[in-house]
């Protein structure tokens, strides 16, 4: 399984994002590019939630206008949409059942924990090509200086 | 007459890694068949069992759901481009 590398500015993107949010759900697009050993990020692309009642506490929706909007620009720059992400307030950074209903292969599924609105514990997730259940796939976070670490 | 199919990123591996695909076809079933007789894979994750397009799969002509149409029996025209669109949603 290719790890998921995001850049810091990726991180603080998505976790900023997250605590914007709270209590709400917040959601979003990873862009990007697959090589021979990474899943690497380049860009997060905030996306509103456009779930629309009164679920936004444990729930998202990404429209598909928005998805398209986004899968054309990311086209335009040789980019990928590679996966989402999304936030879980005062609930643990791991896949629902809800999650599991509606995830596809292939995407990795970033989940960031919100615990009294400050961000968490951050995972991602594939789904199985048989849609049984979600694995975990490793994040590293490159830093400016060029050193890894993994997150969590 | 020719028209696109832009292939969003998880379905690529069931269509031989296009992200985008030229067929023919006078309406969008037709287009949809003929893609799911060239990429046999595709066919399960595109329709049901009864042959109807799948709840989490949108289908778009330009910047319409075909859904807001004519479904399947929505005519083409030249130079138009149909993009399939996976549902997107989860939550904890």
């Amino acid at each position: 399984m290719l790890q998921l590398q995001l850049k810091s500015e990726h991180d603080d993107a998505i976790r900023g994002h997250a605590q914007r949010a709270y209590p709400h759900e917040c959601c979003g697009f990873l862009l990007g590019r697959d090589d021979d050993q990474a899943r690497r990020i380049v860009r997060v692309v905030e996306a509103q939630n456009d779930r629309g009642d009164s679920q936004l506490h444990n729930r998202f929706t990404i429209t598909p206008e928005a998805f398209m909007r986004v899968d054309k620009a990311a086209r335009a720059e040789k980019l990928d949409v590679l996966g989402f992400y999304h936030s879980h307030p005062n609930a643990p950074a791991r896949p629902s059942t809800y999650d599991l209903e509606y995830a596809w292969p292939v995407y990795s599924y970033i989940i960031v924990a919100v615990a009294d609105g400050k961000s968490a514990k951050m995972t991602c997730w594939l789904l199985r090509d048989d849609r049984g259940r979600f694995d975990e796939q490793p994040i590293t976070c490159a830093r400016e200086t060029g050193s890894t670490k993994e997150i969590h | 007459m020719p028209v696109k199919v832009m292939i969003p990123t998880a379905l690529r591996q069931f269509a031989d890694g296009n992200d985008t695909i030229e067929l023919e076809g006078v309406d969008v079933g037709q287009v949809l068949d003929r893609l799911a007789d060239t990429f046999p894979q595709l066919k399960r994750h595109l329709f049901d069992d009864d042959g109807e397009l799948r709840n989490f799969v949108n289908v778009y002509i330009n910047d319409e759901n075909i859904r807001d149409r004519q479904r399947q029996g929505t005519p083409l025209q030249p130079g138009d481009e149909l993009t399939i669109v996976p549902a997107i949603a989860g939550g904890g």
